[in-house]
């Protein structure tokens, strides 16, 4: 049982002539949160679907908690939930039923009303689910994938269309989700949500992983620091590795010549700088 | 959890969506029998025309409720991503469509007694000569249209498009088949493909059992017709299944 809780060796997948999935490979562990982050038609749906039984892979090897996923065993689907990137409900039904209903397709569920209340839905628990906001739809489709009390979870685009507040909400349940001792496999193209919430992301472009790692190593290592001040109405940027060095000089200097450094700021390169570049079109 | 049980669930949640969504209720229940007392009301004294109309009504109930609700439903929960959310879950695919179908059978076996009941009560036709040849052929029809109308949903590109696909087929079936009046006065190149199509074989099941008293060992030409089509049906609803 100390085997990763998803393997996926060279993994492709071809639509037609589309190569969507271009030879991916990474491992998830128990209990760890991962995030496949990427752009939109990186390929990151196509492998979540891999995953989850719903599409058939091309080429390379795929293990989902010791199965491969492709068989669409009754076992491995009792073990994990799904939140698929868009999907509706039955619409005359409340968000009590759905939940019960769903609880009552598994062997161990958890608790159905504790669920709403860990997504946050007890208010709407008697409304039905055409009535519910966006929002709140994604919180629904959050407690019907963890009703069942899976140990690894599927979150695709989870919190995409959200307003800021949702989002926060809905990164709480994600976070808890963690402390619960799930495995999360989160894909996003918020970087944000990536940084905020994954034990490691991998960086997906083009069908291709282009960085890997926990989201505070994936900063790129030179230049490290950024040091920036306005003069005459100009913006003008330095790039360091020894800040130290470079504010004293630019301090006496401005001394001086009795100047003030206006908007003065020293800044780290963001993990947003460095995923717009890795992600960035050659277009050069 | 048994299979047995998580049917019989999936089932019961099936009826409780059913009933919550009025207008098809009104597609399922209402229109047949209003059509049926029309038709019946301009008929209503001549008997020979009631002996048509009532297994005529009771065929075409039994392609409504199964052939046609099926498409309709099956284009709904697909569009909707309510199939592949379904799909994502333990529940066996027997099951659920085990549900999907039980729910039109239900409906289809409560329409045929109701028909059969207002046919004695409310315009004095015969109560059935052959109840067994009337359960046998009312279930070889909710088998074939049921088969029929989840394979037809894999032919609708859209819930949109779902109404006029399905009346393209449903009324001009209905119309050739002997629903409302007798169909030996059809042109011949009609009759020809009405004798091909499965509801004018349920019909004259439904009329052996209703009115001639012909059991199912008469008709065995019709129950070969409607066999070979729920065959034909069930095939293509598998191999062309479409979960999203
Ligand atoms: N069912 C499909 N048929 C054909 N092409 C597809 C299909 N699904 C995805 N694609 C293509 O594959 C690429 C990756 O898509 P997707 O996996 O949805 O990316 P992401 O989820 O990262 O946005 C895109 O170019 C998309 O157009
Ligand atoms: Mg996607």
């Amino acid at each position: 049982m100390t085997e990763a809780a998803i393997q996926v060796r060279d993994l492709r997948k071809s639509y037609g002539r589309v190569e969507a999935v271009k030879g991916l490979s990474f491992n998830v562990g128990r209990g760890e949160i991962f995030g496949l982050l990427g752009p939109n038609g990186a390929g990151k749906t196509t492998t979540v679907e891999i995953l989850e039984g719903y599409r058939q892979r091309s080429a390379g090897e795929v293990t989902v908690l010791g199965h491969d996923p492709a068989s669409r065993d009754r076992r491995l689907q009792e073990r994990v939930g799904i939140v698929l990137q868009s999907c509706g409900f039955y619409p005359r039904v409340s968000v009590g039923e759905a939940v019960q209903h769903f609880a009552s397709l598994y062997p161990a569920p958890r608790d159905a009303e504790e669920t709403i209340a860990l997504v946050g839905l007890e208010e709407q628990r008697k409304a039905r689910t055409a009535e519910l906001s966006g929002g709140q739809r994604r919180r629904l489709d959050l407690a019907l994938a963890l009703v069942g009390d899976p140990e690894l979870v599927f979150l695709d685009e989870p919190t995409t269309g959200f307003d800021p507040a949702a989002r926060r909400a809905a990164w709480g349940v994600v976070r808890r989700l963690g402390e619960l001792g799930k495995t999360v496999l989160l894909t996003t193209h918020y970087l944000d949500e990536a940084q905020a919430l994954a034990d490691r992301v991998a960086i997906v472009k083009d069908g291709m992983i282009v960085a890997e790692g926990p989201p505070g190593e994936l900063a790129p290592g030179q230049p490290t620091y950024r040091v920036a001040y306005d003069s005459n109405g100009r913006r003008v940027q330095h790039e360091t590795d020894d800040p130290t060095d470079l504010l004293h000089r630019l301090t006496s200097d401005a001394l001086a010549r009795g100047e003030r450094l206006e908007g003065l700021a020293v800044t780290r390169p963001t993990l947003e700088e460095v995923y717009l570049e890795l992600t960035e079109e050659d277009e050069r | 959890m048994s299979s047995a049980a998580t049917l019989w669930r999936q089932l019961r949640f099936e009826r409780r969506l059913f009933w919550r969504n009025p207008s098809a209720a009104f597609f399922n229940f209402i229109l047949p029998l209003l059509l049926l007392f029309l038709v019946a009301s301009v008929f209503a004294s001549d008997p020979e025309e009631l002996d048509v109309l009532i297994p005529g009504i009771a065929g075409m109930a039994v392609m409504a409720t199964t052939f046609s609700a099926l498409a309709f439903n099956l284009t709904f929960l697909r569009e909707q991503g309510i199939l592949k959310r379904m799909r994502g879950t333990p529940l066996p695919v027997p099951a659920y469509f085990g549900g999907l179908l039980g729910s039109a059978v239900a409906n289809a076996l409560v329409q045929v007694v109701l028909i059969v009941v207002i046919g004695n009560v409310v315009y004095g036709v015969d109560w059935p000569r052959d109840p067994l040849s009337l359960a046998v052929f009312t279930a070889l029809g909710v088998v074939c249209f049921g088969a029929l109308g989840i394979a037809f949903a894999n032919a609708i590109p859209n819930f949109d498009a779902a109404a006029a696909y399905v009346n393209l087929v449903f009324l001009p079936v209905i119309f050739i088949s002997g629903v409302f009046y007798s169909a030996d006065s059809l042109p011949a190149f009609l009759e020809g493909v009405a004798q091909a199509l499965p509801l004018k074989h349920v019909i004259e099941g439904l009329s052996g059992a209703i009115v001639t008293g012909a059991g199912v060992a008469d008709n065995l030409g019709a129950v070969l017709v409607i066999a070979a089509w729920a065959v034909a049906g069930t095939y293509l609803a598998i191999r062309y299944f479409r979960w999203e």
